[in-house]
């Protein structure tokens, strides 16, 4: 049996899996209703100076039938009394002395910061997380992202913090910033113990086309708001990676953002996240869905043998390269298996208008073909498959040649000038521009256009 | 046991002939027009007789544009929402949507249609309006699938319309003809006047054409005359007996069935004569109706029915039972109809032959024959250079609906043999094509 315990910057939990700073983590109630349904840690619902909330508060990408695939709100850190909170904390760590409880925290001046951190510690929270990332109402104020955007001014922040603080703290950072191993290394010089992220992205997640507005709709207005959920899984694995490969960062990382399933946390913790924080899916699911995701972990790793999550942690950090470092003789091309086909001739259409019009369509069948000679191996059309494993992309290199961009640069073997005969797509073939004129009209035109070709009649 | 006890009020009734396709909901047709992949060049169109766009108007249903959605179906075919609740879909479009390659349920390609056809008409939407008048007047006989699909595209053409009815209500077999758990006769005729709504040609019901002096009055007021007049009556037998009561044709007791209702009184035992799809309706018609014992008896075996196998296991599913290799020799009973005495069959080298000393009675109160429609031919020979084939169908050009006859135009059942409302409604529209080309004379040739 794989063990599942962490030890993240000193704060212990039975699980990776933490509630992320929002609203599943609003209340004792919650949180111990969380703890006994299997979650590791909580991070307290931000405390901090006193809020006001509108209503409604979030917003909805969602894909076809799939609801939330992103998600966003307007709301603001707690607005329940901070007293309430700090009581509610305790009773939760008496009852539950061996799960993660982490005060979230946001407040504005050194003396606050120091008054807050010790009724957080007092109350017996293992940790403290400090919320940087809030990026709308709060930054207004000058909090939130407001700091986490400002590296000068956060170092300063966790300074102040660090100046009291006796237990382990966290930097939430913001991903609203160009470069986010800014703020990161900015924590570590001010002396944080590991940072988390991401927090959500600024964002506008739809209109309402008949009343003209953004949703969330408040009385006819809207606002921007916060992007989560998993939609923004990608953006925060590449920010956690940036993070864990950057030399001054050097601190443990708590990775959130789109995590719903135990495959999304095991990415986050490949590439570096030693724990993992859970927000919207847990406003969908409920806290059920921790069922999933520990018994899919401890699946993972018992098969791959792992047996800390230490074990994993960063292990697909070697093979994020740059771009410049990858090999350009390694070459695969696309595969159709005709048995699996469906002919569904999606990838046809793909390759035909969205790639390098590489694949056929041969009369008497609705298998498409590949035209090998050129396809440039882009992924595409295996990708529109809807049928698993049916176009897979075949190796044609004998695997014994290597070389990079950089490698070139250095040998000076680099197209330089337009037309020159190192550059890529000089001698690909495209057909003449004309010979797409009419082409599959009868096809991409169905129905009526189909029917009435030829009528002829008789006087 | 009857698995049905006889309705007896609407409600009842309503239960018993539960429609088979019901009305999606928008949250059904979301999740189902979710799963459509959008296929290029897809399957489903080419086996829609009509073309409609099927991926096109399911991304339209998905994308909340239920409206665009009808206008793609109206624009291929006139019968949207009949044909998405009475056609074999099993054998067209959903038979070949690339989904059933996998082994997943295909797209409920006809529910997701009527889906979008019924938000217009009940709505009363309009999608289409006549065009610019021609002068051109056009005489339809018949207000079927084919009658009435006809008459709206020469309206949308331009050109004056004024069907002729030998019934009350427009719609042919949709509305006399097609199983009542299929479609309801409510949402039938809102078809219909919507699209009478939309396009305004004239109706006169209760108005059949049946003499030589009616045609010529047609020949001498109108342009073009269409035929869409459909297949007649249940062909005879010519078995004794057949005249006892309670012996009756498939047609006729399925329009008895459309119009009364809860009414109609069926047998305690019904023996069915046939092995189409009207045989496997007329059974299941007759156990829906509370018989309590329902037989299908056919000539030959089981898998040489001319059903399609979902329209036996239908019938299967509601308690008919099959008896095979049986040929009919006489209706027996005294006045009413007590029984049918039956030969056994055995088919050898691909022909029926009857099994000397084989002969029994099966008794019954109630026989449905469901041996085919006979075709119009007496009243099609009254029109002049009319050809009709060796099986009584009007000799047409498919692409164009045009006769043997220059001024007469036909579809429909009428033409191809008997089909379903699809092709009607196909065929129909290509023909009001051909008599716009043929009046317009823009393009001409022999
Ligand atoms: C029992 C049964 C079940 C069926 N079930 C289905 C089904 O489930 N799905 C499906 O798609 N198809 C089904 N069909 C077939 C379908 O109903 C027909 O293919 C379709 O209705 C043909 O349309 P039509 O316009 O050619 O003829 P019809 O629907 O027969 O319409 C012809 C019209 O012309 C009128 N008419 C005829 N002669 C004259 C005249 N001389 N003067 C004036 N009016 C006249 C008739 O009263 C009728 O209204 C079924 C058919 C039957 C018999
Ligand atoms: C409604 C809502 C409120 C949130 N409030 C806070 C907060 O008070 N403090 C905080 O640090 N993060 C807050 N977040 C950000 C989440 O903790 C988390 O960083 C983000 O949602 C990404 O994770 P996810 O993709 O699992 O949702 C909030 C998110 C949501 C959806
Ligand atoms: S890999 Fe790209 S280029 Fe090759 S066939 Fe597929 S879509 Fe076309
Ligand atoms: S996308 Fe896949 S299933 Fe569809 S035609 Fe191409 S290979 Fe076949
Ligand atoms: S074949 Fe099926 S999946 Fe493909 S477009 Fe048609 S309905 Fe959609």
């Amino acid at each position: 049996m794989p063990d599942l315990s962490i030890n993240f910057a000193g704060i212990k939990s039975p699980n990776p899996f933490w509630l992320a700073s929002a609203p599943p983590t609003n209340s004792g109630y919650q949180v111990m209703k969380a703890f006994d349904a299997g979650w590791g840690g909580a991070v307290w619902k931000t405390l901090g100076v006193p809020v006001v909330n509108v209503s409604s508060r979030y917003g909805s990408v969602d894909y076809r039938d799939k609801r939330m695939m992103g998600f966003n709100n307007i709301e603001l850190i707690s607005d329940r009394p901070l007293a309430d909170n700090l009581r509610e904390i305790e009773e939760v760590k008496k009852r539950f002395p061996h799960h993660a409880v982490i005060a979230s925290l946001m407040v504005q001046s050194r003396q606050e910061w120091h008054d807050i951190v010790r009724d957080a510690e007092n109350a017996g929270s293992d940790g403290i997380e400090l919320n940087f990332g809030c990026p709308h109402g709060m930054c207004e104020r000058g909090m939130g992202s407001a700091v986490g955007q400002e590296p000068e001014v956060l170092q300063t922040i966790v300074e102040w913090v660090m100046e009291v603080a006796r237990i382990p703290v966290i930097v939430k950072l913001t991903p609203n910033i160009s470069d986010i191993t800014e703020p990161a290394m900015a924590a570590r010089r001010g002396g944080a113990n590991a940072i988390s992220l991401i927090n959500t992205i600024q964002s506008i997640v739809g209109v309402d086309l008949d009343l003209f507005a953004p949703y969330p709709i408040v009385d006819g207005k809207g606002s921007n708001g916060g992007y989560c959920g998993p939609a923004v899984k990608p953006i925060a694995l590449n920010m956690v990676k940036n993070c864990a490969q950057h030399p001054d960062v050097r601190l443990p990382i708590s990775g959130i953002g789109g995590i719903e399933t135990w495959r999304d946390a095991v990415e986050h913790i490949l590439l570096g996240a030693s724990s993992v924080q859970v927000c919207t899916a847990a406003m969908h699911y409920g806290f059920g869905i921790i069922r999933e995701m520990t018994s899919g972990l401890e699946q993972y790793m018992s098969e791959k043998g792992f047996r800390t999550i230490d074990d994993m942690v960063g292990r697909a950090l070697p093979n994020v390269k740059h771009w410049e470092d990858l090999n350009l003789k390694y070459k695969v091309t696309a595969h159709i298996n005709p048995d699996k086909c469906i002919g569904c001739q999606l990838c046809y259409t793909a390759c035909e208008d969205g790639a390098h019009q590489a694949i056929k369509l041969n009369a008497g069948t609705r298998i498409p073909e590949i035209i090998d000679e050129n396809c440039v191996g882009c992924n595409l059309c295996s990708l529109v498959c809807p049928v698993e494993q049916c176009i897979t992309m075949e190796r044609r290199d004998d695997g014994t040649q290597h070389q990079t961009w950089k490698e070139r640069t250095a040998a000076d073997d680099i197209p330089v000038t337009f037309n020159d005969e190192r550059a890529g797509g000089l001698h690909h073939w495209v057909p003449e521009p004309a010979a797409a004129l009419g082409k599959e009209k009868h096809k991409t035109l169905p129905g009526k256009a189909r029917q009435y070709q030829e009528v002829v009649v008789t006087e | 046991m009857a698995e049905y006890a006889t309705p007896t009020t609407e409600q009842e009734f309503a239960e018993n002939f539960a429609q088979l396709k019901p009305l999606m909901s928008n949250s059904e047709a979301l999740l189902e027009s979710s799963r459509c992949l959008f296929c290029f060049d897809a399957p489903c169109i080419k086996a829609c007789p009509s073309g409609i766009d099927i991926p096109l108007f399911i991304r339209q249903i998905n994308s909340g544009n239920a409206t665009g959605a009808a206008r793609t179906i109206y624009e291929a075919n006139y019968f949207g929402n009949a044909c998405g609740k009475v056609c074999p879909t099993e054998v067209l479009c959903e038979g070949s949507c690339v989904y059933t390659a996998t082994g997943a349920k295909p797209i409920e390609i006809g529910r997701l249609q009527s889906h979008a056809t019924r938000q217009v008409i009940d709505q009363g939407k309009h999608l289409f309006q006549p065009g610019a008048p021609t002068g051109f007047r056009v005489a339809v006989i018949g207000a079927g699938p084919a009658g009435i699909s006809c008459a709206c595209e020469l309206r949308k053409l331009g050109h004056e319309v004024e069907v002729f009815e030998a019934k009350s209500k427009p719609s042919g077999l949709t509305l006399y003809g097609v199983a009542p758990y299929k479609i309801t006769n409510e949402e039938t005729l809102a078809e219909m006047a919507y699209l009478e709504a939309q396009f305004g040609f004239r109706v006169h019901y209760n108005h059949a054409i049946s003499t030589r002096p009616d045609l010529e009055k047609l020949e001498q007021a109108y342009d073009v005359i269409f035929l869409g007049i459909g297949l007649g009556h249940t062909s005879s037998l010519g078995l004794p007996g057949e005249d006892r009561e309670n012996c009756v044709g498939a047609v006729e007791f399925i329009e008895q069935l459309r119009i009364r209702q809860e009414q109609t009184t069926v047998g305690r035992k019904v023996i069915v004569l046939g092995g189409g799809n009207t045989a496997m309706d007329a059974a299941s018609e007759s156990a829906r109706l509370g018989a309590e014992k329902v037989v299908l008896a056919y000539r030959r075996g089981k898998e040489e029915m001319g059903a399609y196998e979902f329209e036996y296991d239908l019938a299967k599913g509601v308690g008919v039972q099959g008896l095979f290799n049986v040929a009919p020799l006489e209706i027996v009973g005294n006045g009413k109809v007590e029984g049918v005495k039956f030969v056994r069959t055995a088919t050898l080298n691909g022909q029926v032959q009857t099994v000397p000393g084989s002969e029994f009675v099966e008794a019954c109160d109630m026989v449905i024959k469901a041996t085919g429609q006979a075709k119009q031919t007496s009243f099609l020979s009254l029109i002049p250079e009319l050809q009709v084939d060796g099986k009584g169908r009007i000799v047409f050009n498919p692409n164009t609906g045009q006769t043997t006859n220059p001024r007469y135009f036909a579809s429909g059942d009428a033409a191809n043999g008997g089909a379903e409302v699809v092709n009607a409604a196909a065929e129909a529209k290509a023909a009001a094509h051909g008599i716009h080309q043929y009046l317009t004379k823009s393009h001409l040739s022999s």
